[in-house]
């Protein structure tokens, strides 16, 4: 990274909406139906034709907005932005151009190095595009219109990121905030979060910006870094040679891993923005948002801070668990049956963790019920299994659902506590081992770690290795001490 | 004053090529607008808000309830050209 440049970065995030219906339409918004099995005259863009606004997409825009401390813009409209392209039907996109539902807000994100808040400049609702593709050898270009009419925010950042990494850690944090408020799967692979992002750079301490470029649907958090990375480098070159950053539009090619000059769309920034005369003004009256900020699940921040200060967990930890809402929500549920906020946290970021990975799902009750696993572990903190034999158990409630308590009483696999039952294993085995015991006499400490791995195995690894290790401490004191009265 | 060549941008713009006489009497209809418009320029509007729509209605919205489709066929009945269920379109070039 540079050291006499610093790097500017703005980004513009588009979030696909999860809302049943399209944004001014009753078409359903599936994802991966057949080619054209979405439409109707609206959004096909039939003349005589009236959009209607969604009223759902209104409240996630105040709820984002809210949960983004922006202010929620109490009149607010939507305006027509024109340009012609197929997958476009109408010759105009419904947008917000001079009055956004949300404006002025921020929101705190946190990398390797330090948290940070960066500023959100504002919020606003449009309709997404159909999805076009293309056959460069029939010369044609093949349409399908259902994710056109699809509501989006566009949530757009101050230019407050100084890193391609703090860049992805933004954006990593409004996914994680949508996805935290349910109303956007979030899901960058699908195209549910795209991104635009702009890049310039300047001579550290110099209080204006640079002229910056302007890097188009970028589709991957990884794509973001290394898009941002490698138009660094380039602005950086061209800087210290001399030359100046000429101010355009790229696209990144995730194959080469480069930038290249978009296509100029003749002309295409005079969008010739207009209120849409079609969609009567939005009124928000504070009983709306109030009742918008009812329906709020805690956000993901607050989440963090309770993992620390209320259960007593490890940044790290509870940035692991905050990844996800389905995790956070699961842990708590497994606390619940076991108070043991440590050893939940352990169980869910291993073993748990272990299984979704295989599953590829990120749904930790599929793997097993939360009450089962706290179950689990109170078997534990009760002494009635090992920790040993919990793993075998675990397993055993994956592939069964069945509840651990059964399984301990039904494969007779409970701990053994009985002070009486624990000696005689010892005494036997001290009988097997005199050898050694004969070492440990002789001032050799390190024997006694294999004496108890010995009453463990004798056991089938079901003693209580606490009880063991105290037990069998004793039977060597007493050995020790017959040994000096003869 | 709007010369021709604003005309000729705007119409580029909406995709239309007027002919010499259309665009000397779009440019003249155009300049009759904003002199008819400019007339606002005359009076005192500090504090009037600019109004957009003229109905006053406010917040007409629909709960989000999908309705069922129109059948593909239907959807592409209106198309000059198709392709597997797809809108077919000359090639866009990106």
């Amino acid at each position: 990274m540079p050291q006499d440049y610093e790097i500017v970065i703005g980004l513009e995030a588009h979030v696909h909406l999860s809302t049943k219906s399209k944004a001014f339409c009753a078409s359903s918004t599936q994802f991966g139906a057949a080619p054209n099995t979405c439409t109707d005259p609206v959004t096909l863009a039939l003349p005589g034709t009236l959009p209607v606004a969604n009223r759902v997409m209104v409240e996630y825009g105040i709820m984002l907005g809210l949960a983004t401390k922006c202010e929620i813009r109490r009149s607010n409209r939507f305006a027509r932005k024109h340009y012609f392209y197929p997958d476009l039907p109408k010759g105009y996109q419904i947008s917000q151009f001079d009055e956004p539902i949300c404006e002025r807000g921020s929101m705190t994100i946190r990398t390797a190095e330090s948290s940070r808040v960066i500023g959100i400049k504002r919020i606003h609702m449009e309709e997404d595009a159909g999805k076009n593709i293309h056959d460069p050898h029939c010369g044609a270009s093949y349409l399908d219109l259902n994710r056109a009419g699809v509501p989006l925010l566009e949530v757009v950042s101050e230019p407050d990121l100084r890193s391609p990494a703090e860049a992805v850690a933004y954006l990593r944090t409004l996914r994680q905030l949508v996805r935290f408020l349910g109303i956007s799967d979030g899901n960058m692979e699908e195209g549910s979060l795209r991104c635009d992002a702009n890049i310039s750079l300047r001579p550290r301490g110099e209080m204006s910006f640079g002229t910056r470029t302007e890097i188009k649907n970028i589709n991957s958090f990884r794509f973001v870094e290394k898009a941002l990375e490698y138009e660094t480098v380039r602005q950086i070159k061209l800087l210290k040679s001399g030359r100046s950053v000429v101010q355009e539009t790229l696209l990144f090619d995730s194959q080469t891993g480069t930038t290249h000059p978009m296509r100029d769309k003749e002309e295409s920034s005079d969008y010739r923005y207009f209120p849409d005369p079609d969609l009567p003004p939005l009124r928000i009256p504070e009983s709306w948002i109030e009742e918008v900020r009812s329906k709020m699940p805690k956000l993901p921040e607050q989440r963090y801070h309770d993992l620390m200060t209320v259960y007593g967990l490890n940044a790290y930890d509870a940035g692991v668990l905050t990844a996800e809402r389905e995790y956070v929500d699961y842990f708590e549920e497994v606390f619940n049956h076991c108070s043991n906020a440590k050893s939940a946290c352990n169980w869910i970021t291993t073993e748990v963790f272990a299984k979704l990975r295989k599953q590829g799902s990120n749904q930790p009750q599929d793997v097993v019920k939360a009450a089962h696993l706290g179950s689990l572990i109170r078997l534990i903190d009760q002494e009635v299994i090992s920790g040993k034999m919990a793993k075998n158990v675990f397993e055993e409630m994956t592939s069964s659902g069945r509840d651990p308590k059964e399984i301990v009483e039904k494969q007779g696999l409970k701990q053994i506590t009985s002070e009486g039952d624990l000696k005689t294993m010892i005494v036997n085995v001290l009988e097997r081992h005199s050898q050694q015991v004969g070492e440990y006499l002789a001032g050799n400490q390190r024997v006694v770690g294999f004496l108890v791995g010995q009453v463990m195995k004798a056991s089938s690894g079901s003693a209580n290795p606490k009880m063991v290790n105290q037990l069998l401490q004793k039977e060597l004191d007493l050995i020790k001490q017959k040994n000096k009265d003869s | 004053m709007f010369k021709a060549e604003d005309t000729l941008k705007i119409a580029s713009l909406a995709r239309l090529a007027p002919s010499q006489d259309e665009l000397l009497v779009l440019t003249k209809d155009s300049n009759a607008i904003l002199e008819y418009v400019r007339q606002l320029e005359t009076l005192d509007l500090t504090g009037v808000q600019p109004m957009s729509h003229v109905h006053g209605v406010t917040n007409v919205l629909r709960e989000d309830e999908p309705e069922p489709s129109l059948t593909v066929d239907e959807a592409l009945s209106n198309a000059i050209d198709t392709h597997d269920n797809f809108f077919k379109v000359p090639i866009i070039i990106e």
